[in-house]
């Protein structure tokens, strides 16, 4: 019991939050230079330039880019025509081609954009550089973006909220739900349903004690967060573990409703599991929830995990207070209700 | 063999009588298939965006028009006072905002450069760099389509191929990844959890004590979840190329072949884990911890490998699912054969005489 209690929160934090990045560490770049003129080489050390890119040059055809693209080598290949620099000399345009492995549409998609906008870059300075002032009529629109609440785009602070939900889920649902089982397995039950006990002091008895652990869980795993990456806490303590306390209340009493209605561990184990893969996969942890199908949104007005995934990025990233999340408090607390209710419901002392 | 067959069938038996699991069995990879294959996905969709236009000319509001026709940008809200912005990403009304400054439609026809200031929510890191690449892209075709009338731009123009997955859909990623992650669950955990079961309940010694040897008491175990897993990675590879319309561009039969050759390696792995728990629970929360948790977030299932810092990445080369999801993808996908995948090949078939070898070596040591 105590080693699930700090070293699970340890290992999620620091494995999970570590493992599941979409934050781009490394782009590998082949060049395939069929010009090798002076300008196109200067391309190429433009990008070979900035770290981020790994470049594999002197390749002397497509088909070896389009190679190490098949057996994963590399990201992204550039191919530089034969006409570049004469193109670009001559008529002030050019076009080169980027081939993509796009498999991974989202990695794709922004490892694409990063080596657009390196290109595009040196395309104004040689721009400037040759411009016959008046020649085109020239007009453009540039876009300047300000990332607020997280300017470094940090992917971390954006995993660990979600990976503390999917922690004190996972402890509330496993521990609470198992704990009422165990005791219907070896028969201990038997000698608490004897006792003048009321029913609903039982599952409060049983509780509260993990609600406890539960928080203490939240406040390890937050000071781990903050010890290793630094997470900025932006909200209030108070309103953070308030809501928390709310969340437990539900998946607790959830995890013990599951364990009255199974007979084996076995069973609740099973039940649990798929309950949670569903729960996690659709809360918006990993991918993000106004992408799903309209189905899958209204479902998940039915997933607790949905509701407090949302409240904790919004409490401790953007500082959000009690207000502006309202509407998923009281959702959350009506839930909590009712399944507390239900729990204590279907809790029965004889058999 | 006659024994053998008898045993076989009572170990059918045994599965198709507790409907529960087979559920279970089922489920889970359905419902995980429905899940990746409809509800995860990256892309970005439905932005709901406010737009504060201090130039009210006639470029900002065609460009507005354009964002908002897009299909990818939903307008929430019309902030009128600065105060308001922080609120409304606060609350999650908004995920962009894009602000016109008052001299927008001024400084674009008197020096032919404007700026648009754009704030997006970076609390989502990835979204709001996708939201952030939409808004670009569709003010560059803005400024080619309409303010430029087509003309060939001077500069460096890009032309782009995707390969492997040209409309960039979500389910060419996952389906191959997800045939990896199903079979780890029926074969490995399922195999460890039921000779557990033998083992708790004390059957197993009856078992052994029995003229059958103990070679085929473990592939009597073993050979119903084979057949099991081989159904449901046909199930899933079917539903994947027909619902999914994920195309197996290599060579089908060496596909099938990496695919059995995977199920030997999980089943392995799940006498492996039996050979070392003496209770279902402990063989539940082992496959859990070490073969599901492991076999989703470090096999490049969901997340890149590249991307991991360099210790996890060591770690995840040393998960089977790792090597299959890269065969999975480089024949299905790229339309890869043997001389692509031989170096992965050889890793699971490695991995798998490693499990074997150490589980007959345990094996033998129980039976004293």
């Amino acid at each position: 019991m105590l080693p699930v209690i700090f070293v699970m929160p340890l290992i999620q934090m620091l494995v999970l939050v570590f493992a599941a990045t979409n934050e781009l560490r490394q782009v590998d770049v082949a060049i395939v230079d069929f010009d090798n003129s002076t300008s196109s080489r200067k391309l190429t050390s433009e990008i070979a330039g900035i770290p981020f890119f790994k470049v594999k040059q002197n390749l002397v055809n497509t088909q070896e880019a389009e190679d190490l693209l098949m057996r994963n080598k590399v990201d992204l290949a550039l191919i530089i025509p034969q006409s570049f620099d004469k193109d670009l000399t001559l008529n002030k345009s050019s076009e080169v081609q980027i081939l993509v492995d796009a498999i991974n549409g989202s990695a794709a998609q922004l490892s694409l954009g990063y080596l657009s906008s390196v290109i595009a870059g040196y395309s104004q300075k040689i721009l400037l550089k040759t411009a016959v002032p008046g020649s085109v009529m020239m007009k453009n629109i540039v876009v300047k973006p300000t990332y607020w609440f997280n300017p470094q785009l940090n992917f971390k602070y954006y995993m660990a909220p979600g990976i503390l939900v999917v922690l004190i889920t996972v402890i509330g649902m496993l521990l609470g739900g198992m704990n009422l089982v165990r005791e219907k397995e070896i028969g201990t039950i038997e000698q608490i349903n004897v006792t003048p006990i009321k029913k609903w002091q039982f599952i409060a008895g049983k509780l509260l004690p993990f609600l406890a652990i539960g928080l203490f869980d939240l406040a390890f795993g937050l000071l781990v967060a903050r010890l290793a990456f630094n997470i900025p806490i932006r909200g209030s303590f108070l309103l953070l573990f308030g809501m928390a306390s709310i969340y437990l209340v539900l998946v607790l009493s959830l995890g013990l409703f599951i364990s009255t209605i199974s007979d084996t561990q076995q069973q609740a184990t099973f039940v649990t599991f798929f309950m949670l893969i569903v729960f996690i996969l659709m809360s918006g942890l990993f991918t993000p929830v106004e992408s799903m199908p309209d189905w899958a949104q209204k479902l998940d007005y039915a997933n607790p995990l949905y509701y407090f995934v949302k409240i904790m990025r919004s409490v401790i990233l953007k500082g959000s207070n009690f207000p502006d999340i309202i509407n998923e408090a009281a959702t959350l607390s009506v839930f909590a209700a009712s399944i507390f209710g239900l729990a204590i419901f279907r809790y029965r002392k004889t058999s | 063999m006659k024994r053998f067959l008898a045993f076989l069938r009572k170990e059918f038996f045994h599965i198709f009588r507790d409907p529960r699991t087979l559920i279970i069995l089922f489920g889970i990879p359905i419902a995980q298939l429905m899940l990746f294959g409809y509800v995860m996905t990256n892309e970005v969709r439905n932005v709901k965006i406010a737009i504060v236009d201090h130039s009210q000319d006639d470029f900002s509001k065609r460009l507005t028009n354009r964002l908002l026709s897009s299909g990818f940008f939903q307008l929430s809200a019309i902030p009128t006072a600065e105060a308001d912005y922080e609120n409304l990403f606060r609350s999650g009304t908004i995920k962009e905002l894009v602000i016109f400054g008052p001299d927008f439609g001024r400084h674009l026809i008197n020096e032919g450069r404007a700026d648009i200031q754009v704030i997006a929510d970076a609390s989502e890191p990835n979204a709001a760099q996708l939201i952030v690449n939409y808004t670009t892209a569709i003010t560059n075709s803005f400024v080619k389509n309409e303010l430029m009338k087509d003309q060939v731009l001077p500069g460096i123009n890009i032309k782009v191929r995707m390969l492997f997955n040209e409309n960039m859909r979500d389910a060419y990623n996952f389906i191959p990844g997800l045939i990896a992650v199903i079979l780890m669950l029926i074969s490995a955990m399922m195999t460890a959890i039921t000779i557990a079961r033998e083992k708790e309940s004390g059957t197993m010694e009856i078992l052994l004590a029995s003229p059958l040897r103990p070679i085929q008491i473990i592939l009597g175990k073993v050979v119903p979840y084979m057949l099991l897993s081989i159904v449901s990675a046909l199930v899933v590879l079917a539903l994947g190329m027909i619902v999914f319309k994920v195309p197996v561009i290599g060579s089908f039969a060496l596909l099938l072949a990496e695919i059995l050759l995977y199920i030997f390696l999980a089943l392995s792995l799940g006498i492996l884990i039996s050979t070392f728990v003496d209770s279902q629970l402990t063989a539940m929360a082992i496959s859990g911890f070490v073969l599901m948790l492991p076999s989703i977030l470090l096999s490049g299932f969901i997340f890149p490998i590249k991307n991991m810092p360099i210790p996890l990445q060591v770690i995840a080369n040393l998960m089977p699912p790792r090597w299959f999801i890269e065969i999975n993808r480089s024949v299905m996908l790229k339309g890869g054969g043997l001389a692509e995948i031989w170096p992965n090949t050889l890793i699971l078939l490695g991995l798998s005489i490693l499990f074997i070898f150490i589980s007959v070596k345990k094996f033998k040591i129980r039976l004293q």
